[in-house]
């Protein structure tokens, strides 16, 4: 399903922002492909249909680099770079789909999915949900570990809400707060593991600076910031069929 | 004449009690009606030794340690202002074999200067690297360093006269010089050293990287943990500006050079560079993707030479002697020499400056004379948490940074930490996970959220749930971390883990190999 709805939007989304350089002519999984300077690995990439898989990048944005799915093979340079964060050179020949990257995107992928609800999993329809499509996963090997699927939803706002249990910490919603509106109302909170999201000090969204412009929540990849309009009679967490 | 006392300073000679030693002397040699003069030095780096007190006679100085204040009328007693015999008597320091068969180039002054005596510091050598340096063409002073192959001594073991070049080569003005202070690696002391013991040898190192790559201001981002080194490294910034070194006329030239000790709060990933940058600028310490590299775009956006101090304590020297003969001292592509720092279940801990090739064998058992409890060594962590666990095979590596790197060990920052029989390696690589999980900057997913699956993983191995499905995913994991990782923290917190678990692989409860030939 998600792929209808994501079809209507406007145009595809490049991953990195457009640049005006003089053309560079490079080569994507075969193609040749042209591309300003100051483009990213990762715009050719789209420009040349070849998408990389890819979740804290979106053309809104400035690259960042933190998802680590978005890994292609460059000729001659050592491991595996972020498309991301990669710009662009005359010449460079690229590879985007290898055994190789595949066996490396689905252990980060895996990675998210033993943080996040996994009654969420099939069916929905975020980018998130693309990106497990498009990299074949399902599930994760981990069992049951440490998590922050019982940390509380925040729904001060009257707006949106925050799910923190389906959050990535991509910071895609801390950087729209900052590059798009200027607000500088989000922030990670805590390092390591306890990186999260949060608004100001640690504060309920409604108390925080943020102004309810709704950057964060159109940059989000998962529907963790979500529009309340969405669900009729309140946000439920979905649950597992056992419970 | 008046007899010259010195107790060292430093920190680690402070938490064993030197200033109550010192206050003992003073007294003792008063109620004995002798004049002495007490300074207070900084210190040789034989630890076990601390307080180490030295008594300089006719015929140099004479060591006693561990002096403490209750041992002081006793030495009073056994003559010791003229050298004499007791049972804490070391002879002539400069004679003992932990020094003797050193070579001190960048620690030079160790335990001779008082820190913040400049006059000290240019009766020792001090300040004649600057001077040669301002006679020269700054590119000229970038290629004396390129030629004493001097590699960055903080871990990365980058060269550190290749990354001066391109950032005298960045056209961009400002540029900055940024020492990386964050010393954080596990059993290394170097750093701080350098700063409480001889803070003007990292300063002029400081001001020469400013001259060779056209900076003139530099900031010290300084570990909380130090506040010795901080106090230190102020009152030094304040006399070399009041004596004309800093400020704006070096040393009478038209350059100008300043710098200021900045204080991070807390954070390992703050050491590094691009994180530490971050937290410079006021941010959140979080890693940068590269390049851009620092020395093109670094602080503020402008270039920035990134060095640790080790690596600019010692352009003092190679400016000074020539970078021939820096380079003379090391083995293949690591010049020079390396303050090694030995801890952990060691007999002898300290400081030793040695030129590259050095066997860790000789370091532990020559230097360190072996483990504190006496029981047979088992295991070793070269080059801090991230550095591989070796056994008793590969103690016959030479320290050298591409032997190591072999074997997925680094010479990193020069830490050595030894465990005898009866550590349980499943713990420290279980630990060196947890210490990822604690320290990740939380930016990239691999280490973010690998980390703490790896330690839940190792868990699962030592209580012998599904062994060895969780072992295979350990491995997958720990393939994932160290190609998938945005830096060197995620990417090498799965080394101790791997080489944990190929030299002990019984202490996770996995089949024993066949010992492999591994060197």
């Amino acid at each position: 399903m998600w792929s209808e709805l994501r079809d209507l939007r406007e145009g595809q989304d490049l991953g990195t922002p457009p640049r005006g350089g003089e053309p560079v002519a490079l080569v994507v999984d075969g193609k040749p492909v042209t591309v300003p300077a100051g483009s990213s690995v990762m715009l050719a990439a789209a420009t040349g249909r070849c998408p990389v898989p890819k979740l804290c990048a979106t053309d809104t944005l400035e690259a960042f680099g933190s998802c680590r799915v978005c890994l292609v093979e460059i000729q001659g340079r050592k491991g595996y770079p972020a498309a991301c964060t990669t710009l662009v050179e005359p010449g460079m020949v690229v590879t985007t789909q290898s055994p190789r990257l595949h066996e490396l995107r689905k252990g980060v992928v895996e990675l998210y999915l033993s943080d996040f609800p996994k009654e969420d999993v099939p069916g929905g329809w975020s980018e998130l949900h693309e990106t497990l499509q498009q990299v074949g996963v399902t599930g994760h090997p981990y069992g049951q570990g440490e998590n922050h699927l019982q940390a509380p939803v925040d729904d001060s706002n009257p707006y949106f809400l925050f799910d923190p249990a389906k959050c990535i910490v991509c910071s895609r919603c801390v950087r729209a707060c900052e590059e798009i509106q200027g607000t500088f109302a989000l922030t990670i909170q805590g390092r390591g593991f306890a990186s999260q999201v949060a608004a100001s000090q640690g504060e309920r969204f409604l108390d925080s600076e943020c102004v309810s412009c709704g950057a964060c929540v159109q940059a989000c990849p998962t529907h963790s910031l979500v529009e309340k309009s969405l669900f009729e009679g309140g946000y439920q967490r979905a649950q597992s069929p056992k419970a | 004449m008046t007899i010259k006392v010195c107790v060292p300073r430093d920190a680690a000679a402070l938490s064993v009690g030197a200033d109550a030693t010192a206050a003992a002397i003073a007294t003792a040699a008063q109620l004995a009606g002798q004049t002495i003069q007490l300074v207070r030095t900084s210190s040789r780096g034989m630890f076990w030794l601390e307080p180490f007190v030295e008594v300089e006679t006719a015929s140099g100085r004479v060591g006693y340690g561990p002096v403490t204040a209750e041992d002081v009328p006793g030495l009073f007693a056994a003559g010791f202002l003229q050298g004499g015999a007791h049972p804490l008597a070391h002879g002539k320091v400069e004679a003992m074999p932990f020094l003797a068969r050193q070579e001190r180039l960048t620690f030079a002054r160790a335990g001779l200067t008082d820190p913040l005596s400049l006059a000290d510091y240019e009766a020792h050598g001090g300040l004649r690297g600057l001077r040669r340096a301002l006679g020269m063409a700054p590119t000229a002073v970038v290629e004396e360093v390129v030629a004493s192959g001097l590699r960055g001594r903080g871990g990365a073991g980058f060269p550190t006269g290749i990354k001066w070049r391109t950032v005298a080569g960045a056209p961009a003005q400002p540029k900055y010089v940024v020492v990386n202070a964050d010393e954080g690696d596990s059993g290394t002391y170097s750093d701080r050293m350098v700063m409480e013991g001889d803070p003007y040898v990292l300063l002029e190192g400081m001001a020469i990287a400013g001259y060779a790559t056209g900076a003139s201001f530099g900031y010290i981002y300084l570990r909380s943990e130090y506040p010795h080194a901080l106090a230190v490294l102020n009152e030094a910034l304040a006399t070399l500006r009041a004596r004309g070194v800093y400020g704006r006329s070096v040393l009478g030239s038209d350059f100008a050079f300043d710098a200021e000790v900045r204080v991070g709060a807390g954070a390992y990933i703050c050491g590094e560079e691009t994180a530490l940058l971050e937290s410079l600028e006021g941010k959140r310490g979080m890693v940068r993707f590269k390049p851009p590299l620092p020395a093109i775009k670094g602080l503020f956006g402008q270039p920035t030479v990134v060095n640790n101090v080790v690596s600019l304590a010692s352009v003092p020297i190679i400016l000074d002697r020539g970078g021939a003969h820096y380079a003379d001292f090391g083995m293949g592509r690591s010049r020079g020499t390396l303050p090694i720092q030995l801890a952990g279940n060691v007999k002898r801990a300290g400081l030793v400056e040695k030129a590259f090739g050095v066997t860790l064998r000789q370091l532990i058992e020559d230097y360190g004379g072996g483990t504190r409890s006496g029981r047979p060594v088992r295991a070793v962590q070269v080059g801090g948490p991230l550095g591989a666990y070796f056994d008793q095979r590969l103690l016959d590596l030479p320290l050298d940074y591409e032997a190591l790197a072999q074997h997925k060990g680094m010479v990193g920052h020069g830490g050595i930490v030894v465990f005898d029989d009866t550590v349980d390696m499943a713990e420290q690589a279980r630990y060196a996970m947890e210490f990822c999980a604690v320290e990740s900057c939380g930016k990239c997913t691999p280490c973010r959220i690998g980390s703490t699956r790896g330690r839940e993983l190792i868990e699962k191995i030592v209580r012998g749930e599904d062994v060895a499905r969780n072992h295979r995913q350990l491995l997958a994991l720990c393939d994932v971390m160290e190609n998938a990782s945005l830096c060197a923290l995620g990417g090498m917190a799965p080394w101790p883990v791997l080489s944990a678990l190929q030299y002990f692989p019984g202490d996770f409860g996995l089949p024993e190999k066949e010992p492999a030939h591994v060197v």
